[in-house]
Order: C-alpha cells, then sequence, then structure tokens
C-alpha cells in the first residue's frame, strides 16, 4: 500500500511476490471440538442429545454383551453360568451355541467329512478374483493371495482334506501368487474356468459335467469364427444356438459316456445339504457375476434405437422391478417345474440364482442407465467420428466411463442382493439368519435362544457388506482422472 | 477478438487438385418441422482449405456434421471419398475413418491417457499393431507441440493443449479430410493462437480442411474459399480477399461488420 494513493490510478508492480506459504492455522483437539460439535447453540443441544442416546444404547446393551458366555453346551447351562457369575437375574448373551454350533451357520448340513471341500473352493475364488478386482496394485494383491494361502491351506489341513487335495491347492495358490508377481493377466484364463470348477469342489460328482459345459461354448465360438465374415449378427445367433443345443442336447450323454470310459468323479453332495454362509456366497457370488453383464446388456438393450430390443428391455426391466423377490423365489421353487418338460430336474440352489440375478439385472441396468446418461453426448459423437463401431465404442469408451460413475449404484445393488440371499429359507433352503437358527432352535439344548444367532450372523453380514463398501471406495479413488 | 495471424503463409505447397474430395448435392435437412439446411450444393476439391461463416443457428455445424453422418440428411446426396452417404452403417464408418474431426469441447477420451486417446481408434478400427500405432501418435504429438503429455489424462492439461491433443487424435486415423467444428470457441483467447497454429500447419501440408470458425485472421490466412451461410442455405461464397473485401449479399455486409467493427 505504502506506494498506491488513493487519488492516483496508475500503478505498476516493480517487483512480483513469490509463493508464499499458507498461515499456521491454530490446531489442537479444543479447536476442533469448538469447530465441530459446540459451535453454537444448536449444535450444542444435538451433541448432548447424541451424546444421550450413544449412552442409553451403551448402558441398556453393554451388560448383555460384558456378560456374555461362550463355554457351555446348553442355554439352561449358560443361564446357570451367569446367574452363578453375575448374580440372580442377571443378563448376558449366550454366545457359546455359536461356538458349538458354528460348523451348521458356516457349511449347513454339508457333509462334515467334506468340510474343506467350500474352504478350498473359498480360497480359490480369490485367486480367480485377483485379476479381475485387484488387478491395480501388486502389494494388494500380495497381501491378499498370501493371507488366502495361509488361511485356505491351514483350514483345509484343520477339516481334514485329502492329502492330494491339499497338494492341488497349495500348487494352484503358489502359482496364483508367482502369476500376480510376474503378470497378473496369465491368470485370467483360470478365472475363465473358475466358476465350472468351483461348482464341481461344491457340488462334487462327475468332473466330465463341467467339462462339455465347457465343450458348448468352445463350440459356439468356432461357429462364430466361421460365420463372422458372413455377418456379425448371423454368427452370433449361430453361435448362441450351437451351444445351448449342443448343452440340451449332447452334453450330458456326452458327459456320461465319457464317465463310463474313464471315471472322474468325487463324492457328490445334494442341493438340500447346502445352509449357512456357504449358500449365502454361493448364492450371493454367483449372482454378482452374472447380474452385472446381464444387468449391462439390458441398459444397453433400454438405449437401444431398435424398437423391440428396447420394449423387450423396458418391460423386462420393469416388470421384474415390480415383483417382490419373494414372489420370483416361489416361482423359481413351484412354477418353474411345471413349465419345464416333464423329467427334467432342474437344481433348487440354480432355480434360486437365476431369479435373484434377473432381480438384481434389473436393478442393476436402472443404475447403469444413469452412468449411461451422464455420459456427454460428446463423448459417442467422438467416439463415432474416430469410426468405431457400437459395440467397440460401447466397450471401449462408454462403458468404462459410465461403469465407472456407476461404481456407487452398482455395489449397493450388489450388497442389497447379497442381504436378500437370506429369503430363500421361504422356498426351503437353510440360510444363516432364519432357517438355520431354527435348525439350531429344534435341538433341545439350544431352545429358546433368539438374539445371539442374529447378532452373530448379523455381524458377519456386516462384515462382508462393509468390505463391498470400502472397496467399492478405493476402486473409485483408483479410477480418478484429474478433473474433467 | 480474432487474433492477427502474423506468421507468413506459404501457399506455394497448398495446391488444389481437380479431384473431388466431398460433393454435396441437393441436400436438405430437418430437426422436426424446422427446415435446418436447405438445398446445399458444395463441391471441395482435395487440398481446399474452405471456412464456413455466419451467425449462429445459420447450420453451419450440422453441415460439417452431416459429412460424417453424426447427423442424417433427410434428402439429396453427400459423397465422400467417392462413398455415398446412405443407411449403410459399413459405408459409414468407412467414411469416418477417412474424416477426421475436431469439436468445439475436444471430446477427448476422460479415462484414457494423451498416448491412448491417439492409439484407440488405429487399434481397434485401423488394426495397427500397437508399437507402430504409439510411434505414429508420438509423431504426431510432437507436430502439435505436446510429445511430453503423452502420458498424462487429459483433464490434466488446459484447454489449448486438450485441443492439440485432439487434433492429434484425428491426425493418427490419417484421415484425408479434416472437419473442425468451431476449434477455438471454447478456448481463452491465449490459447487460440496454439490451436491456429496448429490448424496453419496443417493446411501447409496440403490437408483437405472445413472448417466452422469465428476467426477471421484465420480465415484470410488460410482458406482458399469462404462460405457464408444463413437461415440454413449458402448465401455467398468467394476466395478470402474477395469476401472480406467486397461482400456482395446484404447480409454478408451486415454480418461482416458486425463481427469485424470492434
Amino acid at each position: 500500500m505504502s506506494d498506491t494513493h488513493a487519488q492516483t490510478v496508475a500503478y505498476v508492480r516493480d517487483t512480483m511476490l513469490p509463493a508464499a506459504a499458507p498461515p499456521l492455522r491454530e490446531s489442537g483437539a479444543v479447536r476442533w471440538l469448538r469447530e465441530n460439535l459446540f459451535s453454537g447453540p444448536v449444535n450444542t443441544i444435538l451433541t448432548i442429545l447424541g451424546l444421550l442416546i450413544v449412552w442409553f444404547l451403551v448402558a441398556t446393551f453393554w451388560d448383555w454383551f460384558a456378560h456374555s458366555v461362550w463355554n457351555a453346551s446348553s442355554l439352561s447351562e449358560c443361564r446357570e453360568i451367569i446367574a452363578a457369575t453375575w448374580g440372580e437375574g442377571a443378563r448376558g448373551a449366550c454366545f457359546a451355541v455359536i461356538r458349538e454350533r458354528w460348523n451348521q451357520y458356516v457349511f449347513g448340513f454339508y457333509p462334515q467329512s467334506l468340510y474343506w471341500r467350500p474352504t478350498m473352493t473359498f480360497g480359490l475364488l480369490m485367486v480367480a478374483l485377483a485379476p479381475v478386482l485387484f488387478s491395480a496394485s501388486l502389494t494388494i494383491r500380495r497381501v491378499v493371495l498370501v493371507i488366502t494361502a495361509v488361511v485356505t491351506l491351514w483350514a483345509m489341513s484343520v477339516l481334514g482334506a485329502p492329502v492330494g487335495w491339499l497338494l492341488f491347492s497349495a500348487a494352484v495358490l503358489v502359482a496364483g501368487l508367482l502369476a500376480s508377481e510376474r503378470n497378473i493377466a496369465w491368470l485370467l484364463p483360470f478365472s475363465a474356468i473358475y466358476p465350472l470348477l468351483g461348482v464341481w469342489f461344491l457340488w462334487g460328482g462327475s468332473l466330465w459335467g463341467p467339462i462339455f459345459v465347457l465343450v458348448g461354448p468352445l463350440l459356439g465360438w468356432v461357429a462364430w469364427r466361421m460365420l463372422s465374415g458372413v455377418s456379425p449378427l448371423l454368427a452370433t445367433v449361430a453361435a448362441l444356438l450351437v451351444t445351448l443345443l449342443f448343452w440340451m442336447g449332447l452334453a450330458g450323454e456326452a458327459a456320461r459316456d465319457a464317465e463310463n470310459i474313464l471315471s472322474l468323479s468325487i463324492e457328490s453332495v445334494r442341493s438340500d445339504r447346502f445352509g449357512g454362509f456357504l449358500l449365502s456366497l454361493t448364492i450371493g457370488v454367483a449372482g454378482i457375476a452374472l447380474s452385472l453383464p446381464l444387468g449391462i446388456m439390458l441398459a444397453l438393450a433400454r438405449r437401444s434405437d431398435m424398437f423391440l430390443i428396447k420394449s423387450l428391455a423396458v418391460i423386462f426391466i420393469e416388470f421384474i422391478r415390480g415383483v417382490p423377490l419373494i414372489t420370483l423365489l416361489f416361482v423359481a421353487s413351484l412354477l418353474l417345474n411345471y413349465f419345464l418338460p416333464p423329467g427334467t430336474s432342474f437344481d433348487i440352489i440354480l432355480r434360486v440364482i437365476i431369479m435373484v440375478t434377473i432381480f438384481a439385472a434389473a436393478y442393476m441396468a436402472e443404475v447403469i442407465r444413469g452412468g449411461l446418461a451422464a455420459l456427454p453426448r460428446g463423448q459417442y459423437e467422438a467416439a463415432d467420428a474416430l469410426g468405431l463401431d457400437y459395440w467397440k465404442a460401447q466397450r471401449l469408451i462408454v462403458l468404462p466411463q459410465a461403469l465407472k460413475i456407476s461404481i456407487p449404484g452398482i455395489v449397493s445393488t450388489f450388497i442389497g442382493m447379497f442381504k436378500d440371499t437370506t429369503l430363500v429359507t421361504f422356498v426351503g433352503l437353510y440360510d444363516p439368519l432364519k432357517s438355520m437358527s431354527d435348525a439350531v432352535r429344534a435341538n433341545i439344548a439350544w431352545k429358546g435362544i433368539y438374539w445371539e444367532p442374529f447378532v452373530f450372523v448379523g455381524a458377519i453380514f456386516f462384515l462382508i457388506c462393509f468390505g463391498m463398501s470400502r472397496y467399492s471406495m478405493y476402486l473409485e479413488r483408483r479410477l480418478q482422472r484429474g478433473h474433467r | 477478438m480474432s487474433e492477427p495471424i502474423n506468421r507468413k503463409i506459404d501457399r506455394s505447397q497448398m495446391s488444389i487438385s481437380d479431384e473431388v474430395a466431398i460433393d454435396i448435392r441437393n441436400m436438405n435437412k430437418w430437426y422436426g418441422t424446422f427446415h435446418v439446411l436447405r438445398d446445399i450444393n458444395l463441391t471441395v476439391h482435395k487440398g481446399e482449405r474452405i471456412v464456413i461463416a455466419g451467425p449462429s443457428g445459420s447450420g453451419k455445424s450440422t453441415l460439417i456434421r452431416c459429412i460424417n453422418r453424426l447427423e442424417e440428411h433427410q434428402a439429396g446426396h453427400i459423397v465422400v471419398d467417392g462413398i455415398e452417404l446412405t443407411n449403410d452403417i459399413k459405408n459409414i464408418d468407412k467414411v469416418r475413418s477417412e474424416v477426421g474431426m475436431v469439436f468445439q469441447h475436444f471430446n477427448l477420451f476422460p479415462h484414457l491417457t494423451v498416448l491412448e486417446n491417439c492409439t484407440l481408434a488405429p487399434i481397434w478400427v485401423r488394426k495397427v499393431p500397437r508399437k507402430q500405432a504409439e510411434a505414429t501418435a508420438m509423431r504426431f504429438l510432437e507436430k502439435v507441440k505436446i510429445p511430453e503429455q503423452a502420458g498424462k489424462y487429459p483433464g490434466q492439461l488446459s484447454g489449448g493443449q486438450q485441443q492439440r491433443v485432439a487434433i492429434a487424435r484425428s491426425l493418427c486415423m490419417q484421415p484425408k479430410i479434416m472437419l473442425f467444428d468451431e476449434p477455438t470457441s471454447a478456448l481463452d483467447p491465449e490459447m487460440i493462437k496454439e490451436v491456429l497454429d496448429t490448424m496453419i500447419q496443417l493446411a501447409e501440408e496440403g490437408m483437405t480442411m472445413i472448417c466452422v470458425t469465428h476467426e477471421m485472421g484465420f480465415a484470410q490466412a488460410v482458406a482458399n474459399r469462404v462460405i457464408f451461410m444463413d437461415q440454413g442455405q449458402i448465401v455467398e461464397q468467394n476466395t478470402p480477399t474477395e469476401f472480406f473485401s467486397n461482400p456482395r449479399s446484404e447480409r454478408t455486409k451486415l454480418f461482416l461488420s458486425q463481427i469485424l467493427g470492434h
């Protein structure tokens, strides 16, 4: 100010100011409290009210948790221990039921001697997911895969896995780790065949079944290659037809014949033996993996210029979204058998997976449509102007951006769907929350136990869903590309 | 508004051949019932640099967007590089891969790096091997003078830099014709010059260019023909010297007095 005066307008700066550091803000806990909790009368009242509510909740539930008993063989024994330790009339949780029956909450009625099989399936799932979910960071992959390998092998050996399978798992886990160190994309073929492997591990039976299921798309691909020069549409239709016809006609018989020639069977487990978190995770993981591609196709179809495709997508989405999931599950368990040709037995878990998938896909389609709509028109125009055809433009330009925008919504749908897997209790499957707890209570020792299983199952659901939520935030951060 | 173009333009290289690059005959287009383009007739020869001027809403952008069929015309014929634009998607994609376009708002792909923006179409449309596509891309990025930004994302660049990347991205497809749709209208005055310089350089190398712009300095220095449009029709076309010094239609005179008057 020294060389400028109010009455003179002309001014020339002779030295430019260098950039200076921002002033040191007063810091510390007191300032933070004053700014965030007690900035004014309303804020102060709300803070006190909030603290009171927290206090009330903690005071109500604290002794129930604090008095919990983990070692007892029945509910009455629990109560005796609580009465003896904390006085007559004291309340306490009896988590001993979890300690006694954890295996049913985890595996349902899966044969005890085969518990190692779902464990292995889950461990190898992480290897299959590594190139899809954790492809960017070597450190994260290393941590996840090492922990997976150690925990899986330890759990399998504790659960009495045969040495051969233990070695097989160790080989896959180590191979996964090595591939992750060198080039994670090497694992993609394993990810591609994993669904079939997983089904085989869980349900058992002959390996020839999954192998011939795999042959279907291979034949379809051959058909596509032969016809793609003629017309892409014809080739796609032919590929789908060949695949479906092979599955429906030849696959079953071929698998049986092959099994007769060379038996590749492991002990089979029926679907009604599945239960607990094994069931929830099976349906949840399958539903998540299937509903995303289906949702993308539906969202693209709904935005299509082709009237018929657009109408079909709209009808499908609106119908599925307008119907409660339980209705669809009842359709899966009861009605579907009437429509199928007599004699076809269609696995109940598979039917439920299909219903859960289309239900989630309808929501997914709308979430993704939102992402597609948020893309500026210029992106489509630039892709067109460069000569990219529809599918290339979608795959390379539109979807990567639309899906990134939709991540929070997509993950919300996943979380909702995963929690909805507990609804399978209504079609007679043993979900961890209701059916499994009922089964546990059916035993006279645990008759009357109520809150503890809910708290336990709820906590596990929370951990998994919270994990998904954190993952989605990590993904959003990772895909950040400067300001737009 | 318009920066004076100080550079000396070498017009000796800018030869115009007899070959026809774009031929538009009796072309009409409607938006609903609104007649946006009325009976457009325009022949562009290889090597021509055409500037299209006119008030907003006169249909200039729509016209050049019809040339690579970002907009569909409803009557008449458009033949680009010997291929007539019809509903045949194969022909459309062929034309689009031969015609580069630069947009007002750059329309770079924000999820890809500058280099990936430039190599995407050559790799997926022209099936050029990645290594070769990257080498070509670096060559064009050097030409627009930003090779050092190749690894950055578009969101980290200034407007002028983004527009130069957009030009490089189009050039990587080695197009025969370049369309510019108000390439400098979204830029700060300081950045307009760097983009215009790139375009001038392109013109000197003999590229066939159609440019919708308000940069009359650019038109004077580079164009061999200026087209003035109003209400969806071509009102006047002439060499830039004649067009600016001796406009014939009243509409043109009014327009020129408005944009050059101050």
